[in-house]
């Protein structure tokens, strides 16, 4: 009995030895999503783009490297839209899989503390939706598809300054949530930078708060031309109706945060008329973009939102990565080096989301748009801001 | 001036929350000796029922204007709240007090409740926030620069009718007297002729029933639903229960208030994230002078 395990037990690893050698013919990517928790249509967007490329890719007999056809083979790994559980994705990724790169994970709260763990194990790793800059800064393996916020923040300045005539703007942020206290802080300097006039009011709120009133009230009898909300959905949608509840009759900006079709479901008329800073609008796309979305549309019945398009152009700066390698290697640390390499050469991409040039942290300079919520509550682009 | 004025007005609407769930955790502590954690959840169903109730009145099927829907939708949601509160109390409570169950056991138990109650919601309905439907039209009313809502108004009536009406039921009704003598000698009380399990499911209805205008009224103020959406404020009510001398309705009603404005008061000076811990500063200060609270009278067993 005790032999036959311990024969069963060699062979066992004989096997788990073996398959490595046998997958050679496959490149192996992980996917570090939020399949549940906070954020689940974000995982599953992401999924829905990375589904349909890896159709494209295999269903042309595989992608070309160093002359030779190999397929891709996805992993989807869910990380619950928690930090912890974005690093225990990325280790079972890297350890167990074995997989040569990562793509994930999407918001800045999971893409800083994942982008560590990747950096340190010595594997590529491009976050499609991760604005703060954290999670690229001084980590060589860490690459994304997005702008960072030092960018957006000035759009927003910039564009109610212009559009609203404002001079004095205000701020209401969430203290607990990294995301809206930096792009906060990066709007304030931007716009007393412009010299047109003061932030009159920066207040702060929690993420569970369901009432806004106070901050509301000292907000309002600062008077501002402009309210700059850069905060989840969720409470954009209990904000924007209590402030009107307090008689302010005037604009509201928001980020890139805003940017889900639930905003419009939650917020009701009230939200309408009102626009926020994001990474591409769906409404009026032209060429490649168009083709996407309508393809993405076809197969899913639903428009793809900004993180969908930017998973999408991960994996498309992923191939080229791969491309750029070279050839394959069986080795999944010497592929992983080269892939690296092949990223850190790529200087310029065009995406569905626009073109982006690529900065030595790795990070691309791209365009932002400006988006209206209109009338009829869909999201109506307005105009784009390049650096 | 105006800026002081409209930060009170804020407060009274907060406080009546505080206040609305701080009666029902009182009432049935002060009949049971029982604090009932999953009061600030049951409040959370009652924002799910009026949710349903409402959207299927004015739905399709029924097509009723909002402001009927409204008025069918406050009953209607009280009595089916009011229902969870009794179901709650047989199938959990009861058979614990049948076996003579130490007090903490049963207050483990409402904890327990609260969860599932929770969890129960997250697995019926998933984690996605629903809307609820606008039933009466917003009127915004500018006094100066003061601004004030139909609604507004309405929650802090409601609070204070409320209040009025349970401080009537328990301090001149029979059965508000069978309430006290339950809290006062519950071995004695049956001996006397008074049906005490009758009289607990009463109390339950009431504590349960207002929990669900409160989660009414709440979700109309802030039209967000979440199954988590009662945790947080159900546990600082309870808090506001206690400071104000829990097992007292006047206690729980001064303390929702009082919750409510120093809330407000710090955001108004100081930024958010001071916020709780001033609060809970001044509430620990105030039970350090007074440990049972403002109203509460010192008894020789609490847990």
């Amino acid at each position: 009995m005790k032999r036959l395990l311990t024969t069963l037990l060699i062979t066992g690893i004989a096997m788990m030895l073996a398959v490595p050698a046998m997958a050679a013919q496959t490149i192996k990517i992980g996917f570090n999503i939020p399949m549940t928790g906070d954020i689940p249509e974000v995982g599953e967007g992401s999924k829905n783009a990375a589904e349909m490329y890896l159709a494209d890719i295999n269903g042309a007999g595989g992608l070309e490297v160093g002359g030779k056809k190999y397929m891709l083979e996805f992993v989807y790994m869910d990380n619950e839209s928690k930090a912890d559980s974005a690093v225990n994705a990325a280790l079972k990724l890297i350890e167990q899989e074995e997989v040569v790169a990562i793509i994930g994970p999407n918001s800045s709260k999971q893409a800083v503390p994942g982008g560590g763990t990747a950096n340190e194990n010595r594997v590529p790793m491009i976050s499609p939706w991760s604005t703060n800059p954290n999670t690229t800064l001084d980590r060589p393996w860490v690459f994304r598809a997005a702008f960072l916020d030092p960018f957006q923040g000035p759009v927003v300045a910039d564009f109610a300054a212009k559009k609203f005539s404002a001079k004095t703007a205000a701020v209401l942020f969430d203290v607990e949530n990294d995301y809206s206290v930096g792009l906060a802080e990066v709007f304030k300097s931007a716009w007393e930078s412009k010299g047109l006039g003061p932030v009159v009011a920066y207040e702060s709120n929690g993420t569970k708060d369901q009432d806004y009133s106070a901050q509301l009230t000292t907000i309002i009898a600062a008077k501002p031309d402009f309210i700059f909300v850069p905060e989840n959905y969720n409470q954009v949608a209990l904000i924007i109706p209590q402030a009107r509840d307090l008689g302010y009759k005037g604009q509201f900006m928001g980020s890139d945060a805003w940017g889900t079709p639930d905003l419009v479901k939650l917020c009701g008329e009230q939200c309408n008329g009102q626009y926020f800073s994001t990474h591409y609008a769906a409404a009026g796309a032209k060429g490649a973009t168009k083709v996407f979305i309508d393809r993405y549309m076809e197969k899913y019945g639903a428009e793809p939102a900004d993180y969908a398009a930017l998973t999408w152009d991960s994996i498309g700066l992923m191939v080229e990565g791969i491309k750029n390698a070279g050839k394959v290697d069986s080795n999944p640390r010497k592929m992983r080096k080269a892939i690296r390499d092949g990223l850190a050469a790529i200087k310029s991409f065009d995406g569905v989301t626009g073109s982006s040039k690529f900065n030595e942290q790795g990070d691309p300079i791209k365009c932002a748009v400006v988006v209206k919520i209109s009338e009829e509550g869909t999201f109506v682009f307005e105009e784009s801001v390049c650096p | 001036m105006d800026f002081i004025i409209q930060n009170i007005l804020n407060a009274m609407q907060w406080g009546s929350f505080y206040a609305l769930i701080a009666l029902g955790y009182t009432l049935v502590y002060g009949v049971l000796r029982l604090i009932n954690f999953a009061h600030g959840d049951i409040f959370m169903v009652g924002a799910y029922i009026s949710f349903f109730v409402a959207s299927f009145l004015i739905g399709p099927i029924t097509g009723l204007s909002p402001v009927m829907a409204f008025v069918i939708t406050v009953p209607l949601t009280m009595a089916l709240t009011s229902l969870v509160g009794v179901t709650l109390e047989r199938i959990a409570y009861r058979p614990l007090r049948r076996k003579g169950a130490h007090r903490l056991y049963v207050v483990i138990t409402a904890l327990m409740c609260g969860l599932v109650l929770e969890y129960s919601n997250l697995a019926l309905l998933g984690a996605s926030r629903l809307k609820f439907p606008e039933l009466l039209e917003k009127q915004i009313w500018h006094f100066g620069g003061v601004t004030l809502t139909n609604l507004k108004v309405m929650v802090i009536v409601a609070a204070i009718v409320v209040f009025l009406f349970l401080q009537w039921v328990v301090t001149r009704t029979r059965v508000g007297m069978a309430m006290r003598a339950i809290s006062y000698d519950k071995f004695a009380i049956p001996l006397m002729g008074i049906p005490i399990d009758r009289i607990i499911v009463v109390t339950f209805v009431l504590g349960s029933g207002f929990a669900g205008l409160a989660g009414l009224l709440f979700a109309m103020s802030y039209p967000v639903l979440e199954p988590f959406m009662g945790m947080l404020i159900g546990w600082k009510a309870f808090i506001a229960a206690v400071v104000g001398g829990i097992g007292d309705i006047k206690g729980a009603f001064v303390g929702g208030f009082l919750l409510g404005f120093i809330e407000v008061g710090v955001v108004m000076v100081f930024p958010s994230s001071y916020r709780d811990l001033f609060a809970f500063t001044i509430l620990l200060l105030i039970l350090w002078v007074k440990p049972s609270g403002l109203f509460g009278i010192p008894q020789s067993t609490k847990i």
